[in-house]
């Protein structure tokens, strides 16, 4: 009964709530900026990360970046808490609603201001996709290098809140390493701008903590991009291996022969013979594991880096090799993997996708951890890695409409974090924290760097005003997972202090 | 995973207890690992406090390309231990001195000739170990090559003049020491030089440093032989010999080039020496000095008030550091706006909340 009450009381405090922000929007904002209505706002509800939802209170769509400024003006004001949102591709709810905030869809930022192809750069707003930018640098001979594998749908401004990465940021390296700088505007609605169209900027490097930083210190509304020159050729090998243990070795030896390829991709038997049935790639499906290696660069440089990856594969034990010898083969081995997500999503109702990092020296160790998992969750897992730099993506594929198999994906995935972290990783390595990995934040992080954390975002946003709830997790739901969530028997770092 | 303890009698525990002792005391300590950097930034003020006993490589794996040290290991050292397993720091690091050490290093965040085409050091830094200034041992970042749990903080430590902590150790991505170089020289002026560069800018050269000074520019490839060859052939120039060239790229880095040494007697009668950034393909500026980066980064020796050189470099779309001056009443960096430096403060009191490190280094009211 007294639940009941309280939920209903709830429920009345919030609709006031939202009537009361509602007629402060209508005040600042056309009719057309936004949305209250729950079948109006249902779309916004989740992002990539489906199994998190929360409707929004409001979903504020700003035209210009005077609507922006006005409508951040006003929450700050109100003390309404604000979620940025790009294309919703992330996959670790950043962009989930708070019950009691206003979602900022930045979709009609979309256009592309500039693009400069003698300093190498585009001027962009945040809404714009991706790949759109590359496309519109293409008559240049130039492109913007990190490749998210959402890249055809997700938005530059998602990407700078992530610091995405993408296969080819062994290489090239993640959205940090390809930015100069970010317009956009404080929790309170004024303008600021972080780093700047020369190669820095004065003072602190603020543009490397916004980068990354998921909604959480400023809203951005307009990124300069780097723009590196196409390659003139790029051709993939597809490598074969008997054993996960001699494809983890074939890693580590390509890099240790100072071979930096522009892809090095690892996909275990089961998830090659998933993204086969999905693509008919041709992939060997006799094979434990499989590596795509790629070498772009001129005509010469590839030939050279060619040569020496088929030695370092033949000699770390590859049962077969195949070189693309045109563009369209090339595409065709990178199908499958390209592919590897819709592929899994094809053969179970959903999947959990992990994403931490490791030591590539212990590719082999964590696939047979995983192995093992498997058969103590009951669940089945299918793993495609950036290999080249130690970037895993296990997709543990199990039916959100059993809690119970639900509960034991959450705990398969907080064991690959966990086992991550005693590998000396972390947990995650381009999807970000979101909500998705607040729980293994409390164990890679103590709580005195928790709470560093939280002096720098109160740094940028004293109120704690946008994003408030992700990445962060607080000092009571650490010592909650703490209670419930003994590993294996033993706590990861027996030495750091729990509150 | 950091292999610094905190434990009382640690060389990190004796910080802390300095810290601790000058945050009850309210006085500033004036953070020093090599020594070699005291002119760069504003002066520094406040009681010395030596970090060499921090020392040491923690860990480094040639076949993971990262190395970690305690932040008051030599440079030279850590550069020896790459050297041997052919690696190196691609981003160049400078060296003003003998003596600096890699805490140094990143706390001035500074990158030498390849910084255009290798990016900057900030780009290579993947964890740090950190004393704030309440005296806590924190760790950021990892040895990983992706890692995206939490703020950046390690990379915020990057060229901030030891203003928000002590870093007791880091960890940074290290590359193969490229396989091929060559220097090219050609006879071309300012215009010609800045158009040309920003052409091939856009071309897959291996190009990977730029020079010009005085009707000259010098240009370095580096990368897969086959490559650098094809790049000279296509480019033309006079191909300078190997070891000259090598030299002369290094006092390019460590300013040992006459361009960069200005005399006490030069120095007391006002010139300075200014350190310009803007976007690339900024045409000519007022004077032309010396260009590097593609045209990115412009050095002036100069006697011009320093509101005439920053309001230039910020007409460009940039800003302009003193860099040498025998003093500097309008500081070294460029002012940033109100709102930023309101974030200035803020960071500053969230990492150091009495001002205990490097106070007035970076801005002076930091």
């Amino acid at each position: 009964m007294s639940a009941m009450t309280d939920d209903s009381a709830e429920t009345a405090r919030r609709a006031a709530r939202q009537a009361e922000v509602a007629a402060a929007l209508s005040r600042v904002l056309p009719a057309s900026a936004f949305l209250v209505r729950r079948e109006d706002t249902a779309p916004y509800e989740c992002d990539g990360l489906t199994a998190f939802k929360a409707p929004p209170m409001a979903v504020v769509i700003p035209e210009n970046e005077d609507q922006l400024a006005a409508a951040l003006k006003l929450c700050h004001r109100l003390s309404v808490p604000v979620v940025a949102r790009g294309a919703g591709t992330g996959l670790s709810g950043g962009a989930l609603p708070h019950r009691l905030g206003v979602t900022l869809s930045l979709a009609k930022f979309n256009k592309i201001l500039k693009v400069d192809p003698l300093s190498c750069t585009a001027v962009v707003q945040c809404g714009v996709r991706n790949l759109a930018i590359s496309e519109a640098a293409a008559p240049f001979g130039l492109y913007y290098a990190p490749d998210p594998s959402s890249q055809i749908a997700c938005t530059i401004g998602g990407n700078v809140a992530e610091n995405s990465g993408g296969v080819h940021c062994l290489k090239y390296g993640m959205t940090l390493h390809n930015v100069l700088r970010v317009r956009g505007f404080t929790a309170d609605g004024e303008p600021v701008e972080f780093g700047s169209d020369a190669l820095d900027s004065p003072g602190l490097d603020l543009l490397s903590v916004v980068i990354g930083s998921e909604g959480m210190l400023a809203i951005t509304t307009e990124v300069t991009v780097k723009l590196v020159p196409k390659p003139e050729l790029a051709r993939c090998i597809v490598a074969s291996f008997p054993t996960v243990e001699s494809a983890g070795s074939a890693v580590a030896n390509v890099i240790a022969r100072g071979i930096v390829p522009a892809g090095l991709e690892l996909m275990d038997q089961r998830m090659t013979a998933v993204a086969e049935d999905y693509v008919h790639a041709g992939y060997d499906l006799t094979a434990a594991a499989l590596l795509l290696c790629e070498s772009d660069g001129t005509d010469e440089e590839v030939a050279e880096e060619i040569a020496a990856m088929e030695r370092v594969l033949e000699e770390s034990g590859a049962s077969r090799i195949e070189v693309s010898q045109n563009e369209e083969q090339r595409l065709k081995f990178w199908s499958g993997r390209k592919n590897a997500f819709p592929a899994s999503g094809g053969i179970s109702p959903d999947y959990m996708c992990m994403d931490s990092t490791i030591p590539r020296k212990c590719l082999a160790q964590m696939l047979l951890a995983i192995q093992a998992m498997e058969a103590k969750y009951q669940l089945r897992c299918v793993n495609v890695f950036h290999a080249g730099d130690g970037n895993l993506h296990p997709l543990i594929l199990f039916d959100a409409n059993d809690r119970e198999e639900f509960r034991r994906c959450e705990l398969f995935g907080a064991e690959i974090l966990e086992v991550s972290l005693e590998l000396g990783g972390t947990v995650t390595g381009e999807h970000g924290v979101g909500v998705e990995k607040l729980n293994s934040m409390c164990v890679q992080f103590s709580p005195e760097e928790r709470e560093q954390f939280t002096a720098v975002k109160r740094a940028f946003d004293p109120a704690e005003m946008l994003n408030p709830g992700k990445v962060i997790p607080t000092l009571a739901r650490c010592a909650e997972y703490g209670k419930m969530h003994v590993h294996r028997g033993m706590m990861p770092f027996p030495e750091l202090p729990r509150y | 995973m950091s292999a610094v303890e905190l434990s009382r009698g640690s060389a990190a525990g004796r910080l802390r207890e300095r810290i601790l002792d000058a945050r009850a005391r309210r006085v500033s300590l004036d953070l020093r690992g090599g020594n070699t950097k005291s002119f760069y930034a504003e002066t520094p003020r406040g009681e010395p406090l030596e970090l060499h006993e921090l020392t040491g490589i923690s860990s480094y794996e040639p076949t993971e390309l990262v190395i970690t040290a305690r932040a008051g290991t030599p440079l030279a050292d850590i550069e020896s231990a790459l050297a041997e397993r052919g690696q190196c720091l691609a981003f160049e690091p400078p060296r003003f001195a003998a003596g600096g050490t890699v805490g140094g290093m990143v706390a001035a965040g500074l990158s030498g000739p390849a910084r255009a085409a290798a990016g900057p050091l900030r780009d290579y830094v993947l964890g740090t170990t950190i004393l704030n200034g309440r005296g806590e041992l924190l760790t950021f970042g990892g040895q990983v090559m992706k890692n995206v749990a939490g703020y950046d903080v390690s990379r915020l430590m990057a060229g901030s003049w030891g203003t928000l902590g002590i870093l007791c150790e880091v960890s940074l991505k290290v590359l193969s020491a490229k396989v091929d170089t060559a220097t090219l020289s050609f006879e071309w002026g300012e215009e010609r030089a800045l158009a040309e560069l920003a052409r091939w800018s856009a071309l897959p050269l291996s190009l990977n440093a730029s020079a010009w000074h005085e009707g000259c520019l010098r240009i370095r490839l580096a990368g897969a032989a086959a490559a650098v060859r094809s790049a000279c052939r296509k480019l033309g120039g006079a191909e300078l010999d190997a070891g000259a060239a090598a030299r002369w790229w290094e006092s390019l880095r460590d300013h040992r080039h006459e361009f960069f040494r200005l005399s006490e007697a030069e120095l007391a009668g006002g010139e300075c020496l200014w350190r310009i950034s803007v976007p690339p393909a900024t045409p000519p500026l007022e004077q032309a000095g010396f260009i590097e980066w593609g045209g990115a980064q412009r050095w002036w020796r100069t006697r011009a008030p320093a509101q005439h050189v920053r309001a230039l470099a910020a007409a460009a779309g940039g800003h302009a550091t003193l860099v040498r001056a025998a003093d500097k009443p309008d500081g070294a960096f460029a002012p940033v706006s109100e709102t930023l430096m309101r974030i200035h403060r803020a960071l500053k009191s969230a990492f150091d909340p009495d001002r205990v490190f490097n106070a007035g280094r970076l801005y002076a009211d930091l």
